[in-house]
């Protein structure tokens, strides 16, 4: 490892437990952030040429503290609004999920919470948060900015949530955890490589939060489902980044040792710990896993878990999937039928997941015209460049004749 | 999600504008840009030069060439973009239905901005 490498590593895992004991001792988060950031910066340009010092997380947390009172020296009315700021009980709690609960504050839209646990949790630069999400950096301090200002304005503190809107701050982190995760396993290639990242990123904060609370079987479900999905990376994608489906894929290509820790955590939570959508989601992944080829599928037990996600309120999307796996065990016209059920729905009107289901199980039925129609209709829709290649592949093979390309 | 914000006007009607209409739309221009900059939802956004000063590159006779003049006749023209990142598609079409080209004869097309991303099919 060079040492800038290393030093990086020794920053990202040392600042969010520096900010967090600032925090505890201060009590304001967005100014401690500020405080972590330049001594963030004054490390990056110190270390490299000073050499590391022995306690990184201690010299950070001093660099920082000293900023913060730098800064409040100069404010004197500010810095007795400080004094006065209320220090809060520090007993029995974890400081790392306690900031996590902050950065996925409820008053936040889920772009600034995964934002500000991007940079506050994972440690990462507002730099390569930006580049993560294609926005100028200018842009992305600004959002952070903003969502710091927001929990501040809310009366948002660095204490555990109240008992009664634990569960619910809960799913919001998870939720969280979950999207960052998303982001990074959608991208396929090229400019999309540093989304990549995410996906590692997410899965770290996963299992860090998994080792705060072995015992939630959300957490582990979660993080089950992370390993299980991110598992197929290698298979996912050609080398030209064009998405290759479940059933083609190239199962020697996944990794068997993150299936097994997904599959063996997913089957521990599910013995132990109430049951809930992330483990189910795991548990649909764990199924597809353990098979060794496509058709070798257990589709019944996917589809009981369908319909035990949709229990859990699954939303639009579960009823898609769930339409793939009847049509997988009661054949075609059954899938199609339940689509027809689901048209009615807002949420997928002219959605491109809807039409290509319906393609998928159109050309399964034996109707290639139809089905070719559809996978037309969701190639115009979708809003990926990888999706529109893949689903205009599919209609130009049913149809050489009439392919748009 | 990413859209553009795609500026059409006419140019003839904004120069016949008088001093205090076109202060209106600057004005108005400025708040919106302030606003996105501040809720950092802009990713970009450019004014171009009058259609006049365009030049076209297609193919004419069999082969490839430029002309002077815009790529269409027509009296409204492509005049700018502006590209943002926003939470929703409502979102992006308020932030249209602000900005002062409308109201002047002028349009403006949203569309989204297609993204490497894909998921499993």
């Amino acid at each position: 490892m060079t040492d800038d490498a290393r030093i990086e590593g020794l920053l990202r895992a040392a600042a969010p437990q520096a900010l967090a004991a600032l925090v505890r001792r201060y009590g304001r988060f967005d100014a401690c952030e500020d405080a972590v950031q330049e001594a963030l910066l004054a490390a990056a340009v110190q270390w490299p040429r000073d050499g590391v010092p022995d306690e990184p997380r201690g010299w950070l947390i001093t660099v920082a503290g000293r900023r913060l009172t730098d800064h409040w020296r100069a404010e004197e009315a500010r810095r007795r609004r400080e004094e006065a700021f209320e220090p809060p009980p520090s007993a029995g709690r974890d400081d790392s999920l306690t900031l996590l609960f902050l950065c996925c504050h409820p008053a936040l839209t889920p772009a600034s919470q995964i934002a500000l646990t991007l940079r506050a949790v994972a440690g990462l630069t507002t730099a390569q948060i930006a580049r993560a999400f294609l926005v100028p950096e200018a842009s992305m301090a600004q959002r952070i900015s903003r969502a710091k200002q927001t929990i501040k304005a809310a009366g948002g503190r660095f204490e555990a949530p109240p008992e009664a809107e634990r569960g619910e701050r809960m799913r919001a982190v998870l939720h969280v955890l979950y999207l960052i995760f998303n982001e990074g396993h959608t991208a396929t290639s090229g400019p999309d490589l540093v989304r990549r990242e995410l996906t590692g990123e997410a899965i770290r904060l996963t299992r860090d939060l998994h080792a705060l609370l072995p015992g939630d079987g959300e957490v582990a479900g979660l993080l089950a489902l992370m390993l299980l999905t991110d598992a197929r990376r290698a298979a996912r994608t050609h080398a030209d980044g064009s998405l290759v489906p479940l059933a083609e894929q190239d199962r020697s290509r996944w990794d068997a040792e993150a299936i097994r820790e997904g599959v063996a955590l997913v089957s521990g939570a599910l013995a132990a710990a109430p049951l809930g959508p992330y483990q189910l989601q795991a548990a649909i992944a764990a199924v597809h896993a353990e098979a060794p080829r496509a058709e070798d599928t257990d589709w019944p037990q996917i589809l009981r878990l369908y319909e035990l996600l949709e229990h859990f309120g699954g939303g639009p999307m579960v009823s898609l999937n769930r339409a793939v796996a009847v049509a997988e065990v009661h054949g075609p016209r059954a899938g199609l039928e339940l689509l027809e059920t689901l048209e009615g729905d807002r949420r997928l009107r002219g959605h491109h997941r809807l039409e290509a289901v319906r393609a998928h199980l159109l050309e399964r039925a034996g109707e290639p015209i139809a089905a070719g129609r559809s996978y037309r209709a969701a190639a115009r829709a979708t809003t990926s460049l990888p999706e529109r290649r893949y689903l205009e592949a599919c209609a130009a093979r049913l149809s050489p004749a009439r392919s748009t390309r | 999600m990413r859209y553009m914000l795609l500026i059409y006007n006419n140019p003839a009607t904004l120069e016949a504008l008088s001093e205090e209409e076109k202060s209106a739309v600057f004005g108005d221009v400025d708040a919106i840009m302030t606003e996105l900059r501040e809720s950092g939802e802009l990713v970009g956004g450019e004014a171009l030069a009058h259609p006049s000063t365009a030049k076209t590159v297609r193919r004419e006779s069999g082969a490839v060439a430029a002309t002077d003049g815009p790529f269409a006749e027509a009296k409204e023209q492509f005049a700018g973009y502006l590209a943002v990142d926003c939470e929703t598609e409502e979102r992006a079409l308020e932030i249209a239905l602000r900005w002062p080209d409308p109201k002047h004869g002028g349009a403006i097309e949203v569309r989204a901005v297609m993204q490497q991303s894909g998921t499993e099919m």
